[in-house]
């Protein structure tokens, strides 16, 4: 930074002000302060232009490529032929596992979520190993995730639940719908903790000591004040977890997909098909990836839609939660 | 506290709140029961249980009790609660059938000296071994085949190599946008930019395997023109795509938890507003970005689907135009073809289990280093 004499601060007494604030502009004009704004500016642009670039080429060859006709067949076993396939089934599997995920995720997340803000103390240990634990869960590696859905719940606890139940044959000792919902369950379990604490928060402290003078007990503070307030964060949590989850292929992979089945799931012993898992068969095993080249794009698409439409109704409510967070200060 | 507030015992509020603190503690079961189980299948190769050599000393049905629990186990490849379970007369059919295959082993591989070692040994797990047929000690990972090669090392060099790649192309960009958007976007620019770099996390893994390999892989070899066209380089920058968006919301959250009084003093003393990010604010953020950085590379480490599909041969080289398979991969594509309890089985638990720590302990560091970042910044010790 260049330092300036006495004589070029101070105003000349006939001098007017408007010659020293142009002088001023002009000497903070900085050519690598310009040239490495623009970089990063740059670097902003170029992370828009692939995530553009990918929504595009995905939109644009699989728009001409969905139908209904796509959407709504359950298809034959050759499912790589683009006239007579469709994706019934994965839709069909992908919402079942997710729905059941959600059943087990939500109740376990939000009440993790209330015992970490209204109940326990800050600057107890055990609150700090719970956040540690919830911190890693969400850095352990998907594929993990599925090593031990196989391990856990198919090995121990379906293999257990066969012996109990004297089950001949294995039932749920295999991969099956409900250990992969579970296995995505606890995969998403930090998502839905923090999005929700993130919105316990967010709720002034005087709504909570108001209820608690007029009487009310904490349980009934919390689940009548507290509870309705967070509703919305609660949701975005859920949300968030779901899209992640309707994503993943890596955890279902040994806990629950099948490459192909003649029928829809009905039971939470079957297994299912995926439209993640649809997609890298497609697009891994086609014997002629020109001809798969299309139904793979609506596959595609169909999973984008169904991801994205989620997010984007997540990032939006978290707008607002935010913007509420944000004004309470 | 000093209020005395109920004037009735409440056995309700009291079991609920027991019942919240129990829940509470599932995250932290869950991390022990993901360690345990992982490890727990892991264990026989841990402690030199299983046993691979294709030539074995047969043990004759009769001398069957002469030989300790442990013994049986490792010979028939089965589990303590399987010996225990299965009656006699199986255990005898088994052990005959061990013996028949034994004889059938072809006179040719009785001589093959790699038929006699176990290859689940650590030595062969991690050093270079010169097998039969080839001319200098070499790291071979073939699990499929007659003699079984189980060098994880190959698959260590893919892994870094891949999210090397993924790292040296996503850090830069992530964090270059981290300042732009944090410090010299306009705020309204800002609440278009911030929500528009996360949505990049939305697109799932296979989404971006996908892309990355029906199109980027041919447009990258015609710009580079290299040879194999599904390699490590493509499947790097895929691999970027996925961490940017993590690398970006941390960096981005470190940089603006600055406190704006040193932005402030920075720009009335005159700096302009790079100069203030650049020698201001990102000194004073670092170890909330170097930690962005660190947490980046766990993400990248595991990702499986991307690599997967994008490429899968297990080549020990470490030139980036070379295909490579990473731990995730191998884990993911040979779960579903190796016998369940047996050494390749094993094997790749282990490899879940290295990967697990290997994510736990860059976990803990970002943790650590975002935890005494914050609280400097707060002014706690």
């Amino acid at each position: 930074m260049n330092t300036l004499t006495p004589s070029e601060y101070l105003p000349e007494k006939n001098s007017d002000t408007t010659r020293l604030t142009r002088n001023f502009r002009a000497e903070k004009f900085d050519f690598w302060s310009f040239f490495f704004s623009g970089l990063t500016g740059l670097a902003t642009l170029f992370i828009l232009g692939i995530l553009a670039t990918i929504l595009l080429n995905i939109i644009v060859n699989g728009w001409s490529a969905i139908s209904w006709h796509f959407v709504s067949t359950i298809p034959k076993k050759d499912f790589f032929d683009a006239n007579t396939t469709g994706v019934l089934p994965m839709i069909v599997g992908t919402s079942f596992r997710v729905i059941v995920m959600t059943i087990f995720v939500i109740p376990v997340g939000v009440i993790t979520a209330i015992y970490l803000t209204e109940y326990a103390s800050h600057t107890s240990i055990l609150t700090r190993i719970i956040r540690a634990a919830v911190n890693n869960l969400a850095g352990v590696p998907s594929i993990v995730f599925g090593l031990f859905g196989l391990g856990f719940f198919i090995n121990f606890i379906g293999k257990n639940m066969d012996d109990l139940l004297h089950h001949p044959n294995a039932v749920w000792g295999q991969p099956a719908l409900i250990w992969a919902s579970l296995t995505l369950a606890v995969m998403t379990l930090p998502v839905v903790i923090v999005a929700t604490e993130e919105s316990l928060k967010a709720i002034p402290p005087g709504l909570r000591e108001a209820s608690l003078a007029l009487g009310a007990t904490k349980l009934e503070t919390i689940l009548k004040i507290v509870l309705p307030q967070a509703l919305p964060g609660i949701m975005t949590g859920g949300i968030l977890a779901v899209s992640r989850a309707a994503g993943e292929v890596a955890p279902i992979l040994f806990t629950g997909v099948a490459y192909y089945m003649a029928s829809l799931p009905a039971h939470l012993s079957d297994q299912f098909m995926d439209l993640g898992y649809h997609i890298f068969v497609l697009s891994t095993q086609s014997p002629n990836i020109e001809q798969t080249r299309p139904i793979l794009y609506a596959t595609v698409l169909v999973l984008l839609m169904l991801t994205f439409a989620l997010n984007i109704v997540a990032i939006l409510i978290r707008a607002r939660v935010r913007k509420k967070l944000r004004a309470l200060g | 506290m000093g209020i005395h507030r109920g004037h009735k015992a409440r056995p309700g509020e009291w079991l609920a709140e027991k019942f919240i603190f129990l829940v509470s503690l599932s995250a932290i079961l869950m991390v022990l029961l993901i360690f345990l189980f992982v490890a727990r299948e892991a264990l026989p190769v841990f402690f030199g249980q299983t046993n691979t050599a294709l030539v074995q000393k047969p043990i004759p049905p009769d001398e069957m009790d002469k030989h300790t629990a442990a013994e049986l186990e490792a010979y028939l490849e089965i589990t303590p609660d399987q010996l225990a379970k299965l009656p006699k007369s199986t255990l005898r059919t088994m052990m005959d059938i061990k013996v028949e295959a034994q004889n059938d082993i072809p006179e040719d591989f009785r001589n093959d000296p790699d038929a006699h070692i176990n290859t689940t040994e650590w030595k062969y797990l991690v050093a270079p071994h010169r097998w039969n047929d080839y001319e200098k000690p070499e790291y071979i990972w073939q699990p499929v085949g007659q003699i079984k090669k189980f060098n994880i090392i190959p698959l260590v060099v893919g892994t870094l190599k891949v999210t090397l790649i993924g790292l040296l192309f996503a850090v830069p960009l992530a964090v270059g946008a981290a300042i732009y958007v944090s410090q010299l976007a306009r705020p309204r620019v800002r609440e278009f930019l911030k929500p528009a770099i996360e949505l990049l996390s939305g697109i799932p893994s296979v989404v971006v395997g996908f892309f990355a390999l029906l199109v980027m892989a041919t447009t990258l070899q015609s710009i580079f023109h290299y040879q194999t066209r599904l390699n490590a380089f493509v499947a790097g920058l895929a691999l970027g795509f996925a961490v940017i968006p993590v690398i970006f919301s941390i960096a981005e959250d470190a940089l603006t938890s600055v406190p704006r009084a040193y932005t402030q003093a920075a720009l009335a003393l005159g700096a302009s507003r790079w100069q203030t990010a650049w020698q201001i604010v990102l000194p004073a953020a670092l170890p909330g970005v170097f930690a962005a950085a660190v947490l980046g590379f766990g993400r990248a480490i595991g990702e499986t689907m991307i690599v997967l599909m994008v490429c899968s041969a297990s080549v020990m080289s470490w030139s980036v135009f070379d295909s490579a398979r990473s731990i995730t991969t191998t884990i993911a594509a040979e779960m579903a073809e190796a016998v369940s309890g047996g050494p390749h089985y094993r094997i790749l638990f282990m490899l879940g289990a290295l990967l697990f720590a290997a994510t736990f302990v860059s976990n803990m560091i970002g943790d650590f280093v975002i935890h005494r970042f914050k609280n400097k910044l707060e002014g706690k010790r």
